[in-house]
């Protein structure tokens, strides 16, 4: 059953679907062992964005106040979506990439763990 | 004496057993015009079979004569309390102005709750057909509405001198934090009329107000503010015949019908863990909001859940009852939720109507007493880096809105229940759309009823979607400053109701009344 | 019998004038009750069974008591509650 109630059949609209976001989609960004931003973040983005221009330009200005931001190295990052660990392709679209509406991304920085080891 | 004299002998008085009898089974009667399903139409489509609504018990007994007697008596108390109060200018008594904080949040937080509860009990003594559980819910009502005008009356003093206490309803509608609260009391009230009741009186009321009531009011008096303390006590005394009723319902339900236990059980399994997310809240103001602290986070949970709670649910293995799914995730967090908590709020305190701080030095060498195992290798580092940056001039405030969890809304900085330092991802995609939750507690929720879910009003997604503006707002007019408009929309006065406490209007204004510190030595 | 501790119930109340001979007869009636005092409020733990008797309270406060005035200076109270004109009981089910 995908819900009691009083009204059999009852259905919710989709509050959030794509078309919602004015051309926009929603992506989730997190940053492995580096919790001074405490949640990952949540971003409009127009899917055709090519991938490179989330580390070239959209992260560093995610994080701008981290020290760790201005030492991280792009080509040794770990990528994650929904948790599966992936090799994305910088030239394609985010869409391309897998990464659709309200997409989970994750990245790892390996020798990075944030303030004095601490995951901040 | 000239009066009449009664040729009857005085009738005997009546015991409290026959006083309530007569109240709760002699004044109801079953409808002849119209069928008693069509009368009460609510209140058999959760599945539950109630055969004998003559077995529902309250075990207090009170009748209309006493409750209105004792009612009145608690209310006069009460007020000459807050008079006193306000006459003697106790606001200026408490220990500094960061604890007015605490009151800001209770005031748009919890006390909109209490008039939902209002709301909730009533349409809950409505759909009843027993006439005892009607009268318990419409005592219970009368309760509730009560404690949200006291509230409101404590509180409004405070607002003459303090700021992000003017406009408590409207916040609690729109602003981000507060739909948690807001949502989590929604989810109760459009269930049918039993879930409701198991939610608010029992899990939440037995099973998790003591730990908002008794540690955190207590406190409210060891940092000076009765008033606080009188309207928080005066609502638990009655909260203590909500409790009282909230066992007796479930115990009800359980035995009238053996199919009724496994419907019973996944709404504890549900409400304990929406109720203890709701309360991250009331740990970080034990932790980190009262300036004198009575008891750590941790130590409340362990007497007042662990103790108290594990002592109710073996009570109730005699009906098949085990404890919550997911309580054992709650006692692995205790030694980080509070501090996870805070460090959110001090994120995001630019856009909340409360003020937050980084704790003093002696405030983090009692969290590391407290948190022996957590505290100096996770959260300190965080502090005390902050505090540098503080110092420098540079506040740290992130400028990007946060993930949220689906189900119970709050930012997704909740960590995995064995590494403090990963946080939680949980996903799940239905109808093609994907869902984020911030544990397995509030996913096995949304799978149970994704319809009920897939349209919760999200604050960052509605953001988004351009919906948290004034009527009027063009978006796309030249330098229009989204946060900007959405803390308008908000009824927040900017650069006065949030942001850090230090250098803060509050914190000047403190120091200008009282002659005291910001922060007391 | 297995020495499994038993559970315990618990009872607390504004700290006042009126609570101190409540307190005071609630000791007197359980003699393993353990009394806690925080900021503004008294709590008393009790394991299994805790009962409240009108008599020995007004016997301490020499006047006519209804159990039903607990519910003014009432913060909280945990186990099953029976109630007659003589005596409010908390107890758990399983001792």
């Amino acid at each position: 059953m995908s819900v009691v109630a009083l009204k059999p059949g009852y259905s919710g609209d989709m509050k959030d679907r794509v078309e919602n976001f004015h051309g926009k989609q929603l992506l989730y960004i997190g940053w492995e062992d580096h919790l001074m931003y405490c949640a990952p973040l949540c971003i409009p983005i127009e899917g055709s964005t090519p991938f490179g221009a989330l580390t070239t330009a959209v992260i560093p200005s995610l994080y701008p106040a981290h020290p760790d931001t201005g030492r991280i190295n792009w080509d040794e990052v770990e990528w994650f979506r929904s948790g599966e660990r992936f090799t994305p392709d910088p030239a394609q679209s985010l869409a391309a990439n897998g990464l659709g509406h309200k997409a989970s991304l994750r990245f790892r920085t390996p020798g990075l763990t944030g303030i004095k080891g601490s995951c901040t | 004496m000239n009066m009449p004299t009664n040729p009857q002998k005085p009738a005997k008085k009546l015991s409290l057993k026959e006083n309530y009898s007569h109240l709760t089974r002699g004044l109801g009667w079953d409808t002849s015009y119209q069928p008693m399903d069509k009368v009460f139409p609510q209140d058999k489509f959760e599945g539950i079979k109630i055969h004998d609504w003559d077995k529902w018990e309250d075990p207090f007994r009170l009748t209309m004569d006493a409750y209105w007697k004792y009612q009145g008596e608690k209310e006069k108390k009460l007020y000459a309390i807050v008079d006193a109060f306000q006459q003697n200018n106790g606001q200026f008594n408490v220990t500094d102005a960061r604890y007015i904080n605490t009151l800001k949040l209770f005031l748009t937080g919890v006390s909109p709750l209490e008039y939902a509860a209002h709301r909730g009990f009533a349409m809950a003594g409505r759909n009843f057909r027993g006439t005892s559980a009607r009268i318990a819910a419409q005592m219970q009502a009368i309760d509730e509405l009560r404690h949200a005008q006291t509230q409101a009356h404590t509180i409004s003093h405070y607002n003459k001198f303090f700021n992000g206490l003017h406009d408590y309803t409207h916040m609690h509608d729109r602003v981000w934090y507060l739909s948690v609260p807001k949502s989590y009391f929604e989810d109760a009230m459009s269930a049918g009329p039993f879930e409701f009741v198991t939610a608010i009186s029992f899990s939440f009321e037995y099973v998790l107000t003591n730990l908002l009531f008794m540690p955190f009011m207590s406190g409210a008096a060891y940092n000076g503010d009765m008033a606080t303390v009188t309207f928080g006590f005066s609502a638990q005394s009655d909260e203590s015949r909500h409790m009282t009723l909230g066992l007796e319902v479930v115990k009800f339900i359980l035995e009238q019908d053996p199919g009724n236990v496994p419907i019973v059980q996944k709404w504890l399994d549900k409400w304990f863990w929406r109720g203890y997310r709701l309360l991250a809240l009331v740990s970080m103001m034990m932790d980190y909001m009262l300036p004198k602290r009575v008891m750590s986070w941790a130590e409340a949970w362990e007497m007042y859940f662990e103790q108290n709670g594990g002592a109710l649910f073996n009570d109730l293995t005699r009906y098949g009852i085990r404890m919550p799914k997911y309580h054992e995730v709650a006692s692995m967090e205790k030694h980080r939720l509070s501090h996870e908590t805070w460090a959110t709020f001090y994120n995001y305190t630019h856009a909340a109507a409360f003020h937050t701080w980084v704790p003093e030095e002696s405030e983090m060498k009692w969290l590391s007493e407290k948190y022996p195992t957590t505290f100096d290798k996770l959260y300190r580092p965080r502090f005390e880096h902050w505090r540098e940056q503080q110092a420098k001039g540079e506040r740290f405030y992130n400028g990007t809105l946060p993930m949220l969890c689906q189900l119970c809304q709050i930012p997704m900085f909740f960590t995995e229940p064995d590494d403090p330092t990963k946080i939680c991802y949980r996903e799940t995609t239905y109808r093609d759309e994907k869902f984020h939750f911030c544990s397995d507690g509030c996913k096995d929720i949304f799978d149970n009823e994704p319809e009920k879910y897939i349209h919760s009003w999200l604050p960052v997604h509605q953001i988004y979607q351009g919906n948290c503006f004034r009527p009027g707002t063009d978006p796309t007019a030249p330098g229009f400053d989204p946060l900007a408009e959405v803390l308008q929309y908000y009824g927040f006065h900017v650069g006065e109701d949030g942001g850090e406490y230090l250098g803060s209007p509050d914190a000047k204004n403190w120091k200008a009344w009282t002659g005291k510190p910001a922060v007391s030595e | 019998m297995n020495a499994i501790a038993k559970d315990k119930v618990f009872i607390a109340f504004q700290t006042n004038d009126e609570t101190r001979s409540i307190v005071e007869a609630i000791e007197a009636d359980n003699r393993e009750a353990i009394v806690i005092r925080y900021p503004a409020m008294v709590k008393i733990e009790m394991p299994g069974r805790l009962v409240i008797r009108r008599e020995t309270i007004e016997d301490l406060i020499g006047r006519a008591y209804d159990l039903r005035e607990l519910n003014l200076n009432l913060i909280s109270l945990s186990g099953n509650i029976e109630e007659s004109d003589d005596e409010f009981v908390l107890y758990w089910n399983q001792h």
